[in-house]
């Protein structure tokens, strides 16, 4: 946004010769454990780590400098940190200068902030905040690395843009091993974004409101365009304007907060298909159900956070009827009047690279021999792209966009007194209808367990493995429970992995008002032992 | 047996794996070893990635409702129907009636087929998918 791109700026490789790695939000070893490797390598190396999140992840442990900030207080930290920054003459005057733009804007409200105020808003200690501003800001190779925690907030566009100006102002972007690198969670969700699989644009980001873009599309395909901007999942899903929908492998209803509502949008919908490989919670509500292919059983690209483009290749045939949802919609297409014919996956990747300027070389036949290709890659005498804005930012110049402390949307009181943050375990995977059906990871976690402070837990009678029931002021659900220190007393940690557990009904409707990400990590709770 | 090249279909890494085939069923899976990002290594859950494609629960076909149960179909009533619910919302509500849900677990080809379709077919740019999630 502030960049002009919403991708990792560098390489995952990179990663490993940082000399200082801020990660921020991210339980990188059980989340992203090939980004986490790299840490680790770099930390063997001598880099430094700075990891700024609530629970004391198993990154944390190993950090030179853990600040256990309250959640949703990543604003004034980094206000705090900047300030400090600014005051001992850290930044990086010449890179300002010549990149960017606003920082008057940036420089001014810092000089507002109070450090030692920020820091106890954040509930960091002043010396570890200033600590970690020389760190970062004196290191000729500083990457940030941050994930669904910091995105994951009411605030969530504030908390990305200030993580933006962090790396602007000590101009820690435009080189190899330095820059702003948020971690994707799902194999090709950089390529689903990449795709204009989003309400507001097309491929490559080109927006539907802008004419030129729409008008090409419109001439590419044949047809004229609605230039009127799309609901994201959280209206279909939470709303009345929705009346019939298709859905490819999604399973909002234990993806999405306020499950009691999803499942009432879906219940009271005209009509439904899904398409999935197993009977999800979301395709038992569903009017018709396809059965599609898996990855094993198709061909196609993917695109990782790393914007590496890499083709997959089909190692068996589709199990039963199953088909591969590219057939799905072209059979539908075919039915509703406009037939799409294509031979091959290459060659629809021909008509994206025609139509798509940051995929305009991303043929297949480049992709095979190697390891694929990483975009922006322009046209065919293009190569890979190892990291972002080398001579300029995508949008031009780096936009310096001060963001403010904004409460969370819920508080703990006396009758919620836990904060809750939902996440990931190391074992599973989003909604775990894939991975609940893998014998050995069953094994290794077969049931939802909620992280709590041993103090707390002595203190309400409860012991490890106890189911424990938790209440929001939305919704209850059972749980197992974990003592362990992990989280500060006072918070409690769970994942959604579990349809026995959809920890999501805790959830209120809370969403960030730019990029309408809910408010997944901050939910107070009451906790009571259940008597089984 | 045979080993197939491809892409760990779990997070955003994005890691290189070699899928072992025997009999047309996947039994195992080992690491690229010059992989840029895998570099011969998998985590557990890339290990174990072969586990749930030949699980018992696997959709097998087509599934219809009626009278309020899902039952087994042919792909071509499934498909009708799916055209028909699209085509009379659309026709009695508006394009805009209709939402479209992608999958970041879907290959580049199929989101940008599913957002033509959704875009030049059904007339909407109602199409989103889990990245906030």
């Amino acid at each position: 946004m502030t960049f002009g791109s919403g991708a990792m700026t560098n390489s995952i490789d990179e990663i490993g010769q940082a000399q200082v790695i801020l990660v921020s939000g991210s339980n990188t070893t059980e989340a992203h454990p090939q980004v986490a490797r790299r840490i680790y390598d770099a930390v063997d190396r001598g880099a430094k780590l700075i990891v700024i999140d609530p629970r004391r992840t198993r990154l944390a442990r190993h950090a030179h400098l853990h600040l256990r900030l309250r959640p949703g207080t990543d604003i004034p930290l980094l206000n705090a940190m900047m300030r400090c920054i600014l005051d001992e003459n850290l930044v990086d005057d010449l890179f300002i200068e010549m990149r960017t733009e606003n920082y008057f804007a940036l420089r001014d409200m810092l000089l507002q902030v109070d450090p030692g105020q920020a820091a106890a808003v954040a509930g960091v200690a002043e010396s570890d905040i200033r600590l970690a501003a020389r760190m970062y800001a004196r290191a000729q190779r500083s990457v940030i690395c941050y994930c669904l925690g910091v995105t994951q907030h009411i605030c969530g566009t504030g908390n990305v843009r200030s993580y933006a100006n962090l790396a602007m102002l000590t101009g820690h972007v435009e080189q190899e091993f330095t820059g702003v690198d948020p971690l994707r969670g799902q194999n090709n969700v950089q390529g689903a974004c990449d795709m204009g699989a989003l309400p507001v644009v097309l491929t490559g980001y080109q927006s539907v409101t802008d004419p030129v873009a729409l008008g090409k599309f419109a001439r590419a395909w044949g047809v004229e365009l609605s230039n009127r901007p799309g609901l994201t999942v959280l209206d279909m899903t939470h709303g009345e304007q929705i009346r019939a929908m298709l859905v490819m492998g999604e399973n909002p209803v234990l993806s999405d907060p306020r499950q009691d509502h999803v499942i009432a949008t879906l219940k009271g919908l005209d009509f439904l298909a899904v398409a999935d490989i197993f009977l999800s919670e979301t395709a038992a509500l569903a009017d018709v159900v396809f059965p599609v292919a898996t990855f094993a059983e198709k061909s196609g690209t993917v695109t990782s956070s790393e914007r590496r483009v890499q083709l997959m290749h089909q190692a068996i045939k589709p199990v039963g009827a199953a088909r591969p949802d590219g057939q799905v919609i072209m059979a539908l297409s075919e039915r509703l009047g406009y037939p799409m014919r294509y031979d091959s996956e290459a060659e629809v990747m021909e008509e994206i690279c025609l139509l798509t300027p940051i995929y305009g070389g991303i043929y297949h036949d480049r992709l095979d021999p190697g390891w694929g290709l990483q975009w922006p890659c322009v046209d065919r005498s293009h190569g890979s792209t190892q990291y972002l804005h080398k001579y300029a930012f995508a949008r031009g110049r780096g936009r310096f966009e001060p963001a403010k402390h904004v409460a969370p949307a819920e508080a703990a009181d006396e009758h919620y007194p836990f904060v809750l943050m939902t996440g990931r375990v190391y074992h599973h995977y989003h909604t775990g209808s894939m991975t609940r059906r893998s014998l050995s990871l069953m094994r290794e976690c077969g049931r939802s367990l909620v992280e709590m402070h041993p103090d707390d837990g002595r203190r309400l009678g409860i012991g490890p493995g106890d189911p424990v029931r938790l209440t929001s002021r939305h919704g209850s659900c059972s749980f197992n429970a974990d003592l362990t220190p992990r989280v500060e007393t006072g918070y409690l940690y769970a994942n959604f992995h579990f349809p026995e557990s959809p920890v999501n009904v805790l959830i209120g409707d809370a969403s960030d008002p730019i990029a309408r990400i809910p408010e997944f990590k901050i939910c107070a709770v009451q906790v009571e032992r259940e008597t089984a | 047996m045979r080993d197939v090249m491809t892409i760990c279909c779990y997070c955003g890494c994005g890691c290189g794996l070699y899928l072992h085939v025997e009999n047309e069923r996947v039994v195992g899976v080992a690491p690229s070893r010059h992989h840029p990002v895998s570099r011969n290594n998998l985590c557990v859950k890339g290990w174990h990635i072969h586990e749930f494609i030949h699980h018992p629960d696997r959709l097998t076909s087509p599934l219809v409702r009626k009278k309020g149960r899902l039952v087994p179909a042919t792909w071509d009533e499934a498909l009708d129907l799916t055209a028909d619910g699209l085509r009379r919302c659309g026709e009695k509500h508006g394009p805009d009636a209709i939402g479209v849900l992608a999958s970041a677990k879907c290959t580049n080809e199929e989101n940008y087929l599913l957002q033509k379709f959704t875009r030049a077919v059904l007339g909407t740019n109602n199409i989103d998918h889990c990245a906030r999630l």
